[in-house]
């Protein structure tokens, strides 16, 4: 709760326009729409956000506290700039999902779960992305990249590390 | 990107105009006769009771893994008990190998739009929802445009199209959690709150969405909607088998020459499916198996499929379910210890932990299949995943213990020579081989040069809880 922290008051007339098609009394369901909002803002979940958001929404903070734990997409600490989520599930790993993470691990020196020293890039690995016919496939912040190859890897690296 | 476009052989309701830059608008929809069911609802006078009279005189199943027929589901609520009705789609896909509804979403939004309408006007509902995978992003777009741009003309909000009747549409993301797939669980998510299934009875239908009676329907069975009540019951009927009428979406993965989404109607032979239509298998391999409606459901060897059609009906007779229509080929020469540790792993980590059962048997689960692949099983290993699975049929909340359980067990039941053949000589009978072509060979064989002894980069020891 340091004191140079943004707060999130900025984006509550934005959380006032969504109450406008939910049903009365629905406060607490705007937790998790709030809270994604705030991480796509601040890259993860501050104290002092779950501070205001409790007092913004009137819900217990040990809701906040739930949902925080509870969802993968949710992080309380930072992560790389460019957080690349390949899926490991059974579609991919039939089409090469393990080739792929070897892959990225050798080009960014990594493990899943670790995040390179210069903060650029965090590599994970995640179950189903709904993208199993073209797999191989990850996540990179927001968007899909699918059916992968080395060269189509190596070609995004470079884009990103720019 | 988008999906790949499949078109095979048969009557089709979704996949029935050419995918352009712009044929998920609005304006394109209308074009092709979208929201002309709505417009026969809300002006020639239809009452919400024959509404879902209609989509009950259809017969069609829910399309989101367990087959219930709409109509039913539908009919529990009571139109007069005073309280909100709210209908919610299911757009949370995360069943491992299913990525129909995406297509469903990204392509014809507006016509999942309009089946949501529908629905909540047949249960006279003020307010609808959309939960949709926090993951999706395209797919998310599309909706939000989509509902942006039915405000805009009129065919939400108040008083829509002057029939008297107003909607709100909420689209909601999830943040990351199969479980919340599940409707109960889905519904604790839209409260806010963390995503945990909860017993029946109360039925979702008399207590939901803050405690009011509650409709739960996947994206293609609203989909369906303004097929039945635009173009009529009969035509319809007319497509499909009597017990299972209308297409399914079925999205195919794995090794299979054509992934992608295919519409097909009901009764259509598998085998015609995957050797004609999908092309086989990759690299002309034979079949060994497919994982027929994601990987809850049961495995089915090639021999097994031999005149197999594609409806509810025969893929029981042969021992599994369409389930969720995302299908997965195996080839020959897979290993299936190897495939079944991947299942596994996947079961553990989206476990909920609420029931013992459940929270305790994933894990052992996965542990006692961690061990087999590592060459460190032991005898009583193979019996011992038949016995964690029985402790969790039927002991649990939701179905997500009792799945895995099927998943593997199933696997066993079909391949259990290559589980001891594995624990007896410590490696796989298959190399622990997973695919067909790998582009990415070279750097795995690179990574394990480096890693010696370590069994690959993505089965990391144990589960792991994000
Ligand atoms: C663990 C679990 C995950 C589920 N995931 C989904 C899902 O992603 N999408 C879906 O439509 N139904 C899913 N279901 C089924 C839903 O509980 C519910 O039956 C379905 O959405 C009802 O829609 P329908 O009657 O139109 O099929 C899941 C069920 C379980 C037990
Ligand atoms: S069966 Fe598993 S996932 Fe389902 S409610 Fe129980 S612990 Fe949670
Ligand atoms: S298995 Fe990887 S996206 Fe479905």
């Amino acid at each position: 709760m340091t004191s140079t922290m943004t707060s999130i008051q900025h984006l509550i007339p934005e959380f006032e326009r969504w109450k406008t098609r939910y049903p009365a009394g629905f406060e607490g369901s705007l937790t998790i729409p709030c809270l994604h909002r705030i991480q796509q803002e601040r890259g993860y979940i501050a104290d002092s956000d779950i501070d205001e958001l409790v007092a913004y929404l009137g819900v217990p903070r040990t809701q906040v506290d739930e949902v925080l734990g509870f969802y993968t997409m949710f992080t309380r600490t930072p992560r790389g700039r460019h957080h690349l989520q390949v899926c490991h599930n059974a579609s991919c790993s039939l089409r090469g999902a393990e080739g792929l993470v070897a892959h990225l691990c050798l080009k960014l020196g990594i493990r899943p779960g670790e995040t390179t020293s210069d903060g650029a890039f965090t590599l994970t690995t995640v179950e189903c992305l709904a993208s199993c016919g073209t797999a191989p496939m990850m996540m990179v912040n927001e968007a899909y990249h699918e059916n992968l190859t080395p060269a189509t890897v190596d070609a995004l690296l470079e884009e990103l590390a720019r | 990107m988008t999906l790949p476009y499949q078109v095979g052989s048969g009557t089709k309701f979704f996949m029935n105009f050419p995918v352009t830059e712009r044929s998920h608008t609005l304006e394109a929809y209308r074009a092709r006769g979208g929201y002309k069911a709505l417009t026969r609802v809300l002006q020639e006078g239809m009452q919400p009771t024959d509404v879902t009279k209609e989509v009950s005189a259809s017969g069609i199943l829910g399309h989101g893994g367990a087959a219930f027929p709409a109509g039913r589901k539908w009919g529990v609520i009571k139109l007069n008990d005073g309280e909100p009705h709210y209908v919610c789609m299911n757009a949370d896909e995360g069943e491992p190998g299913t990525f129909k509804d995406r297509w469903l979403l990204e392509h014809v939004p507006h016509m999942c739009l309009e089946g949501l309408i529908i629905a909540s006007y047949a249960l006279m509902g003020r307010h609808g929802f959309i939960y949709i995978r926090g993951e999706f992003d395209l797919a998310y777009r599309r909706m939000r445009d989509a509902i942006e741009e039915a405000y805009a003309a009129g065919l939400l909000g108040e008083n829509i199209m002057g029939s008297g009747y107003s909607l709100d549409v909420v689209l909601y993301q999830g943040a990351g959690s199969y479980v919340c797939g599940e409707a109960s669980a889905m519904l604790a998510s839209l409260e806010g709150k963390k995503g945990w299934p909860r017993n029946r009875p109360p039925r979702l239908t008399v207590k939901g969405l803050y405690q009011k009676p509650t409709v739960v329907n996947n994206v293609e069975t609203l989909a369906n909607v303004p097929v039945i009540i635009g173009q009529g019951v009969e035509v319809f009927r007319a497509v499909g088998t009597p017990k299972s009428p209308g297409t399914q979406m079925i999205s195919i993965s794995g090794h299979i020459a054509r992934p992608g989404v295919y519409e097909v109607e009901y009764g259509y032979s598998w085998e015609k499916f995957l050797y004609e239509d999908c092309g086989g298998m990759q690299g002309g391999k034979a079949l060994k198996c497919v994982i027929p409606g994601g990987v809850s459901t049961k495995i089915l060897n090639a021999d097994e499929l031999k005149g197999v059609t594609l409806d509810h009906n025969s893929a029981l007779a042969a021992g599994s379910q369409l389930g969720s229509g995302g299908m997965i080929a195996i080839a020959e020469g897979t290993c299936m210890v190897r495939l079944a540790r991947v299942i596994q792993r996947f079961y553990h980590h989206e476990s909920c932990g609420q029931c013992t059962p459940c929270r305790e048997g994933m894990g052992w689960m996965e542990r006692v299949l961690d061990r087999i692949v590592r060459g460190q099983g032991r005898p009583e290993d193979i019996d011992r995943l038949y016995y964690i699975s029985n402790a969790n049929d039927g002991t649990t909340i939701c179905s997500l213990g009792d799945s895995a359980g099927y998943a593997v067990t199933a696997i066993l039941d079909h391949y259990r020579e290559e589980f001891e053949y594995y624990v007896k000589n410590g490696r796989s009978m298959f190399d622990g081989q997973l695919t067909v072509e790998d582009p990415f060979a070279e750097s795995l064989a690179t990574w394990h040069a480096l890693n010696p002894g370590q069994l690959s980069p993505t089965l990391a020891a144990g589960g792991h809880h994000g």
